[in-house]
């Protein structure tokens, strides 16, 4: 058999080192394994390709999706088509960064670990918050670690999560909440956000509240308002916030909220068919010692200079085990760094701006549908960020497979997960749609609506 | 080095975003929902951004940089062409709610990797969703639940079974899912002390979670006999993947008698670990429990049609949103069709290497079980640190002078002052001399010279940082010039806390 390109040795490296360790053959150091656990027959799997063949193959399965430089697409609902600039590329590309382990070993890993406290510090300054983990694995999980935090900080047997919350937030805060021995309640919204009074009666007795800002579709919660209504009823108040509102939006440290947490794919990641991308988890610092995951810290080597060391491992389940706060080792990292990389490139005036933009042409679509195509805005009266619902007047699903076809995806089909909203698109705008996109989408939705 | 923060001037950026002339200025926020104080983020222009990142870099130390052999992490060569395919727009700009008839080469990939895996594991079915090895748990443990939940039997199962050489992620995972940890003993050969284990399964035990071979690198002579006595006690197994690397080829978990596992893409299959993640933990099930595997499943609808399946009543529902994480999947396949059945002969290297470099050392340090290892083996520095005041710490900081990454250090638990060696089959026999060579002078320089090591390292950026006063006073943020007159006066701890330091 050719040598493998993966494998160093050769046939004499081999015969030498059998020599060293004394045995005769390959097989004889698997000895120990019992005959009746042994495969004793070849792997089924397709022949070994080269890195041509494997390029070649895989990449035609890379062409049969219909991705956002195929389609025109208004996709969002919770992963959005946001400019990534070349420079993240490049950053986490760096086979230093690349191909390192969890940091460890402090003095091998302080590009690393200063990249994680400055990415630490970033989320903290958006969110207003005091604290920030390295990471955890996507939106979704960090909000059941937020329950777990809630948990043991209140001894409460249940967490609220408005419906106007991701549907996938909450299908796993559902799904982790079994193992937490923790209840899961709803609260319904009330014309496109979530009323305070009826929010403070359902977080009696709640561990937590999980909202968000701006929730799925689109809309401005009156989020100190349900805030101080959580926090009335003895519960510790989560904003789940998209890091892109948090130049235009208040941070969420601002208006109490003891945690602030969420998806961090549009800040810095593609969307990538779901993964791999980052959440981010943020506290108030009395919430330090009960956070989940890894967390950096400033210290001084042996001759007094600054350095970073992962910290505060006695959280940790390397160390707790069965106590631990999570059971969290390996996170995002790399995909963090694409985040702190991408928020240095915006800056904080650059933040602003990209808020604004996404604001003015959400404001100018949700126009210009109406006007154009005759479609109507579902929650007329709420103020929106980057993304709105609009009735359709006829199954959305029907209406994305027919704009479809004409090369444009309007946006998401909100029946999929709300029952009665068959009718309903949310439409998502970044900085990427220019008004003529939007005005294409516009007559595409006249020709498919009408 | 300065941060990012202290490089800052105000008035300067890196971007320049698209300006719509055409526009109407943004709508007026509400008051209470308007942003008052802009978040301090670094202003730098673009070329000020290269460059700290870079220099960021050279201060870090990956597989591509050099040796890595940290024990139960599986450091081997991450190929370019991953990154190459992942980056595709044809996956990188998909959007996950994508309608199936847009995403078929994305779900077709991801099926042919389930059908892989399945066939490694030896198991029938696989879900791709879990973000990591311990989410992977987490998810393996919430089907052992559903599992006797429909059975009737979950009030009565409440304990999981685990060996005291586990990764503290499994003991983690049991309380995250309500259930109760039954440590079990480790025997005089490495293996689980079965007899200690007898005592302790019975009609109470919902799970084994077992790491096969161990995170000593032995392989457990008795796995008959284990999977005998949980399957007779209505038990499940579930196996940590974490170790997957000795054996694809060779013995497959489910022909262990495992009926649950998770398989750790960034280890064994080539996803670069990126400093910290991302990971992928997909699990493989037997058939009684696919029923409750998280949502949506991803089939093939015949004719060369593949779509999300969410008609699953028995679910436990989702772990993590979406399908998973895809660009580990896009990396792993690409990995997985570059060696197809030739498999064996990566675990067949990756054994012949770590027992080469046992081979090698076993004299210079103290060997706590004296077998054959698999892809990785345990040392221990019991007798430098007793005749000399040498830690395995200080054996782990003085390697790094040597250009290599240390092993693993003070896991597992068992092991006093452990040192814990994964070569993985990347690696040349010079590179491995090379690290043995290393290896051998440190045990030399511990009796000659201890200062050097206990002063290690001596070459890199920093020199050894005190983990104990960060975790005393904690500053996980920076302080924008705030609170650096606090830390003057401020004593320095010299000690280290010794913490495990791998997997």
């Amino acid at each position: 058999m050719t040598q493998h390109p993966f494998v160093a040795l050769t046939d004499s490296d081999r015969e030498e080192m059998l020599e060293a360790i004394g045995v005769g053959t390959v097989d004889e150091l698997f000895n120990e394994l019992p005959e009746a656990v042994r495969l004793g027959r070849e792997l089924d799997l397709e022949a070994a390709l080269s890195e041509q063949e494997v390029f070649e193959h895989v990449a035609g399965l890379a062409q049969r999706n219909a991705d956002a430089s195929r389609e025109l697409s208004f996709l969002g609902a919770g992963m959005y088509d946001h400019y990534v600039p070349a420079v993240v590329d490049a950053i986490l590309q760096r086979g230093e960064l690349l191909t390192a382990y969890t940091p460890y070993q402090p003095e091998m890993s302080q590009g690393i670990l200063q990249a994680i406290f400055e990415y630490q510090t970033a989320i903290c300054e958006l969110t207003g918050m005091d604290v920030s983990n390295a990471s955890g694995y996507d939106g979704t999980s960090v909000a059941a670690d937020a329950c777990y935090v809630a948990k043991h900080t209140t001894g409460r047997g249940k967490v609220v999560v408005t419906e106007a919350t991701n549907p996938q937030v909450r299908q796993v805060v559902k799904t982790y909440a079994a193992g937490f021995g923790l209840e899961v309640v709803e609260v319904p919204h009330r014309d496109g956000t979530t009323d305070p009074d009826e929010l403070e009666r359902a977080a009696t007795d709640a561990a937590a509240v999980i909202i968000q800002q701006p929730n799925f579709f689109g809309c401005l919660e009156p989020a100190p308002d349900l805030v101080a209504a959580a926090a009335e009823a003895g519960a510790l108040p989560v904003a789940h916030v998209d890091l892109l509102s948090l130049g235009v939006l208040e941070a969420p440290g601002r208006y109490g909220a003891a945690l602030a947490l969420g998806e961090g794919q549009a800040a810095g990641n593609f969307t990538s068919f779901g993964g791999p991308h980052y959440g981010f988890l943020a506290a108030r610092e009395e919430f330090i010692r009960r956070m989940p995951g890894r967390i950096v810290g400033e210290t001084v080597d042996a001759a007094g200079e600054r350095g970073y060391v992962l910290t505060l491992q006695t959280r940790e389940q390397h160390i707790r085990r069965e106590k631990a706060t999570s059971n969290i080792t390996t996170n995002q990292t790399l995909l963090a760094l694409g985040g702190l990389v991408y928020l240095t490139w915006l800056g904080p005036q650059g933040l602003r701006e990209l808020g604004e933009t996404c604001l003015s042409l959400a404001a100018y679509a949700k126009q210009r549908l109406e006007e154009r195509a005759g479609v109507k805005a579902v929650f007329a009266e709420q103020a929106t960020f980057k993304e709105f619902a609009v009735h359709v007047g006829r199954n959305a699903r029907e209406v994305v497979a027919a704009a479809r076809e004409r090369g444009v995806h309007p946006g998401y089909a909100l029946g999929r997960d709300y029952q009665g909203m068959d009718d309903v698109l949310l439409v998502a705008v970044t900085e990427r749609r220019t008004p003529e996109e939007i005005d294409r989408l516009a007559d595409v939705l006249a020709e498919v609506t009408g | 080095m300065k941060l990012i923060y202290e490089r800052s001037q105000a008035g300067r950026r890196a971007s320049a975003l698209p300006r719509y002339e055409q526009l109407p200025s943004p709508p007026e926020l509400p008051e209470d929902l308007r942003r008052h104080e802009p978040p301090r983020l670094p202003e730098v222009p673009e070329f000020e951004l290269v460059r700290h990142f870079t220099e960021l870099s050279t201060r870090n130390f990956g597989v591509d940089t050099g040796f890595y052999p940290l024990g139960s992490c599986t450091m081997k060569y991450n190929p370019r062409i991953n990154e190459r395919l992942a980056a595709l727009p044809g996956f990188a700009r998909l959007h996950p709610l994508q309608e199936e008839d847009g995403a078929q080469g994305a779900l077709e990939l991801m099926w042919r990797l389930q059908e892989i895996l399945a066939e490694v594991t030896g198991l029938d079915a696989v879900s791709l969703q879990p973000a990591a090895g311990s989410q992977g748990e987490l998810t393996g443990l919430l089907l052992v639940r559903a599992y006797f939940a429909a059975r009737g039997e979950s009030e009565q199962r409440r304990k999981v079974v685990i060996p005291d050489t586990a990764h503290g992620t499994n003991p983690a995972s049991v309380t995250m899912a309500g259930y109760e940890l039954t440590p079990v003993r480790t025997d005089a050969r490495g293996n689980i002390d079965v007899d200690d284990l007898r005592g302790k399964v019975d009609e109470h035990t919902a799970a084994l979670m077992l790491t096969n071979p161990s995170t000593l690198g032995l392989f457990d002579e008795n796995i008959e006999e284990i999977g005998r006595i949980f399957h007779g006690a209505g038990a499940l197994m579930y196996y940590d993947g974490a170790n997957l690397n000795a054996v694809c080829g060779i013995s497959r978990p489910g022909d262990m008698g495992f009926d649950i596992v998770h398989i750790n893409l960034h280890k064994t299959f080539s996803q670069p670990h990126g400093g910290g993640g991302p990971g992928g933990g997909p699990i493989a099930v037997r058939h009684l429990l696919e029923p409750f595997l998280p949502v949506p499943a991803v089939v093939r609808r015949g004719e060369g049609s593949f779509g999300l399946d969410y008609d699953r009543p028995q679910t436990i529902g989702k772990v993590r949103g979406y399908t998973g994480p895809f660009g580990v999947f896009v990396r792993s396949y690409a990995y997985l069709r570059m060696w197809g059945p030739r498999l064996r002969e990566m675990s067949e290297t990756a054994v012949l290497n770590a027992n080469y470099v046992l081979a090698r050392l076993k004299e210079a340090y103290d060997l706590p079980f004296d077998r054959l290892c698999m892809h990785e083996f345990v040392l221990s520095a019991r007798t430098l640190k007793r005749e000399h005041g040498c830690t395995a710490l200080d054996v782990a900081k003085r390697v790094m002078d040597y250009g290599f990454h240390p092993p693993t250090i003070y896991f597992p638990l068992i092991v006093p002052e452990a040192l814990m060696i994964e070569p993985t089959e990347t690696e040349a026999k010079e590179t491995l001399d090379a690290f043995c060579d290393a290896m051998l002078a440190i045990a030399r320089e511990a009796a000659e010279q201890p200062e050097l090591l206990k002063e290690a390292p001596h070459h890199r950026p920093v020199s050894r940082l005190d983990e104990v006063r960060a975790a005393k006073r904690p500053v996980v943020k920076y302080g924008f010039g705030e609170q650096q007159a606090a830390d003057e006066g401020e004593s320095r701890v010299a000690a280290a806390a010794e913490a495990p330091k791998g997997a």
